[in-house]
């Protein structure tokens, strides 16, 4: 028993490993300025934790089956403070160690405003859709009224006819930037709280309902990135996906002229 | 101070024995009946929890198919899909988790560990048991109404879980009995924990210290502090809730809603209000869940390593430990929310600090068994593979507790792996732990070992199956509370994950029929129990199999020694009971 034992948590211990080693299913690559700290980051909790894993692991299947059932007694200790104080200490170390060095990925996501200029985009989830609205040339977004939302006649942010900067506000149902510029999202919510996340920014935010929440990044690489709703919403929220679409700048200029004129 | 004490307490308590197949077995005041009673009910919630996950991982597997016993037609539908969701999370951690390793084991053992007759309360304890009865009847009651059980997730966020009917199917008088029950079940879970600390503080027999009792005792306790400071929050936040939704307050309903082009009247309340009150009770409420797991575990490596626990101590130090900084944590689910990120850095420093005495108690499970003499009897089995399980589920919290990585990993099937390794495994493996180990006490009889050993068997290798998967899906981005992967393209390539895990649960709950057959088989034809079937030295195994109603006889024990002499150099046998006069080492 004690052999199988131990040879059932060295073999679970050694094909988990192994998937998390071989990358089988995994990040893709990042595309924003986040990417480059976030996966090294994730690499060093990954390879910390996981040499932890093992080692716990085996040491736990060793001790249980070199200590299994023999003639001899079992030694007579209440235990052994300096090695108490030893692997408390290490664990303490260790732990606050990694929490601090990834502190500036957070620093540089939350407590950095956007920089000036930055692309400013509106994107607004609902039961069971996204809407990203564009300011415009004026920069400006025109002010909305819960009163005019309806989509049926095509106002789903019900955007305030006599508010002059609300005229050239663009609505669409995709979100598309232009590469290499900085951008700044700002996720508001009509109904339940919604969630906009893209793996290849290494990015994620709530919308909330009531809250301007904001993210802001630069993405490096022309693509289309998939946006998939990532708090419950409600029955289709496993169905509300949208797309990040990066241009070049041309094509993104393009893009807005066109989108405007339908 | 325990002797005087512990005597005028036990006075206190003294009743005439019971009379009566209603007083004995139905409105039973007797600590070990009601800890039966919890007991059979997490048994019941746990099937009923388990069914409702082999449904979401045959959707998830196979969206198109249609399962027998499903309503309508057709595959099953997304908002069936997430009600089942709701519901199986809402019975777990609640009547499962909450109920039998505290109300169970807690109620049946603690009094005997410590020498009492009984809880410090006796009608109050019966009173905790059937409150919580009639909660999860009225969580059943949710699937039958109109619209069904609510959808929302068992974190319920508002305003989905505020906006009633209008916020989809189950969102109506389902939400409503939904937190009802919730209520219902936190204070019986308050009476429970009132009673539980006023029995350790003032029932302790003579000799029988703080620092003498069986790490058992110092979870429930620890955790019934938890409980006592936690769940008047939720209490509070559910009884809001439902103000918003009946009675035209705006606790959590922001200004300017539209839903489904209907406009929402109320204003001025803030969705993260709920997420506040709600994890200031659900952090310590998942230390509920897996402290009393902890102590079982100590308990149980001790006695069937025969070797005393490694540094009892730094145990006790870092099961408060976890209990206070439990407290301090709650903000790492709100990472994401919006909240200030200035108190994201401060939580997850406090939230990476919690693994120091967790690391403690591993290495220290580890040091237990190094040099013992060890049994591998089926209560060990389990306790073994709470360690692996516990090392494997705790160690992804070191990803989750840092905002940065949380950026990525939130609300993806990282955080669904992290806390069924650690809740839905390892702290059930507590609980099968404790069942094997105290059915001889409880019932008078023991299981069966080659039963209970191949339900470890096929259930430790089958979690790690269905459960580790979960962490490689995470990683690739698979958000959590989808009902299948048909509406994002990169989770195409994930559906091979889905069918494997699906297939590993069906096994591994079809298994669970094993332990139940087992337990209500030997309950009446199982091999007869001696007093100490383990050779345990705790005082639950000085006493007959079942125990008299009040336990010891009328005579008390009288304590010399702490809870795990093992191997005592020079002693008759390889332990020494608590309440012998054998010299020891360690008096």
């Amino acid at each position: 028993m004690a052999l199988l034992l131990a040879l059932a948590i060295t073999g679970i211990t050694l094909v988990s490993t192994y998937f998390f080693a071989a990358k089988t299913w995994w990040l893709p690559p990042y595309i924003s300025e986040y990417g480059d700290a976030y996966d090294k980051q994730f690499m060093l909790t990954l390879t910390i934790c996981g040499v932890i894993f093992v080692a716990a692991q085996l040491a736990l299947a060793y001790t249980v089956f070199r200590y299994r059932r023999h003639s001899g007694q079992s030694e007579y200790s209440h235990g052994n403070n300096k090695l108490e104080a030893l692997w408390t200490s290490a664990a303490a170390v260790l732990f606050l160690g990694i929490v601090i060095a990834g502190t500036h990925i957070w620093t540089q996501a939350h407590l950095e405003a956007a920089p000036v200029g930055a692309l400013q985009i509106e994107m607004w989830g609902q039961q069971f859709t996204w809407y990203v609205r564009y300011p415009g040339a004026d920069r400006q977004f025109g002010r909305t009224k819960p009163e005019l939302m309806k989509e049926s006649t095509g106002q789903p942010l019900g955007i305030d006819p006599d508010d002059p900067s609300g005229k050239d506000d663009l609505v669409m149902p995709i979100m598309a930037i232009p590469v290499n510029r900085p951008v700044e999202v700002i996720l508001r919510s009509k109904d339940v709280i919604h969630n906009f996340y893209v793996r290849e920014l290494r990015l994620k935010q709530d919308a909330v309902p009531g809250l301007e929440n904001r993210l802001h990044f630069t993405a490096s690489q022309i693509g289309r990135y998939e946006i998939p709703c990532a708090e419950l919403c409600g029955l289709g929220h496993y169905q509300m996906r949208t797309f990040l679409q990066v241009m070049s700048e041309p094509d993104y200029e393009k893009w807005l002229v066109d989108s405007a004129v339908q | 101070m325990s002797h005087a004490a512990g005597q005028a307490g036990q006075e206190a308590v003294h009743h005439q024995a019971p009379t009566g197949f209603i007083r004995k077995y139905i409105f039973s005041m007797d600590h070990k009946v009601i800890g039966i009673q919890y007991w059979f009910l997490a048994l019941v919630a746990v099937f009923v929890g388990m069914a409702l996950s082999l449904y979401m991982r045959l959707r998830l597997a196979w969206p198109n198919a249609h399962f027998p016993l499903m309503a309508g037609e057709g595959p099953m539908t997304p908002e069936t899909y997430l009600s089942l969701l709701t519901m199986h999370g809402t019975i777990m951690v609640f009547f499962v988790l909450t109920t039998a390793p505290q109300g169970g084991f807690g109620n049946s053992f603690l009094p005997i560990q410590i020498g009492a007759a009984d809880m410090a309360f006796p009608f109050l304890n019966m009173m905790s048991f059937w409150v919580t009865l009639v909660a999860f009847a009225v969580m059943i009651a949710a699937f039958f109404v109109t619209g069904g059980a609510p959808l929302g997730g068992w974190t319920a966020y508002p305003p989905l879980s505020a906006l009633g009917e209008i916020g989809g199917p189950g969102q109506g008088m389902g939400m409503n009995l939904w937190i009802t029950s919730i209520a219902i079940f936190c204070i019986g879970a308050l009476l429970g924990a009132l009673n539980f600390i006023a029995t350790t503080i003032d029932l302790r027999t003579k000799g029988m210290t703080f620092m003498r009792m069986p790490l058992t005792c110092w979870t429930w306790f620890i955790t019934a502090i938890l409980g006592l400071l936690a769940f008047g929050v939720l209490l509070a936040g559910g009884v809001l809730l439902l103000m918003d939704r009946v009675a035209g307050t705006s606790f959590f309903i922001p200004g300017g809603l539209v839903v489904s082009e209907q406009l929402i009247s109320h204003k001025g309340g803030s969705p993260l209000l709920w997420q506040h009150l709600f994890w200031f009770f659900g952090h310590p409420e998942v230390y509920i869940a897996i402290l009393p797991g902890m102590g079982v575990t100590s308990q149980i490596l001790s006695t069937f390593a025969r070797k005393p626990i490694f540094g009892y101590k730094a145990m006790v130090y870092a099961i408060s430990g976890i209990g206070v900084l439990g407290f301090l944590v709650w903000g790492h689910h709100m990472f994401i929310s919006g909240m200030s990120p200035y108190s994201a850095i401060a939580f997850s420093v406090l939230t990476l600090s919690i693994g120091v005495p967790s690391a403690i108690k591993t290495f220290n499970w580890i040091g237990t068994m190094w040099k013992g003499n060890i049994r591998f009897d089926s209560p060990m089995l389990y306790a073994i593979g709470f360690v692996s399980l516990f090392v494997s589920g705790g160690l992804s919290g070191i990803f989750l507790g840092q905002p940065a990585l949380d950026l990525y990993l939130h609300d993806t099937y990282f955080v669904v792996a992290h806390f069924h390794l650690v809740m839905g495994v390892a702290a059930i493996f507590g609980m099968f732990a404790g069942t094997v180990y105290w059915f001889p006490k409880m019932f008078g009889r023991m299981m069966s070992e080659g039963w209970s050993k191949l339900h470890f068997w096929i259930t430790f290798l089958g979690v790690y199956a269905i459960f580790m998967p979960m962490h490689y899906i995470g990683i690739a981005g698979h958000p959590r509370r989808y009902a299948d992967t048909t509406g994002v393209d990169f989770l195409q390539a994930m559906q091979p994950v889905h069918v494997f895990m699906s297939i590993a649960a069906m096994i591994v709950i079809g298994a669970q029929i094993i332990f139940v057959l087992n337990v209500f088989w030997c309950m009446f034809r199982g091999k007869k129990a001696s007093v100490n079937p383990w050779e345990c030295t705790t005082l639950e195994w000085t006493v007959p199999s079942p125990p008299p109603h009040d336990n010891f006889g009328g005579k008390f024990p009288v304590v010399y020694h702490g809870p795990y002499e093992y191997s005592v150099p020079g002693a008759a046998k390889d332990y020494i009971m608590q309440d012998s006069t054998e010299k020891g080492a360690h008096a």
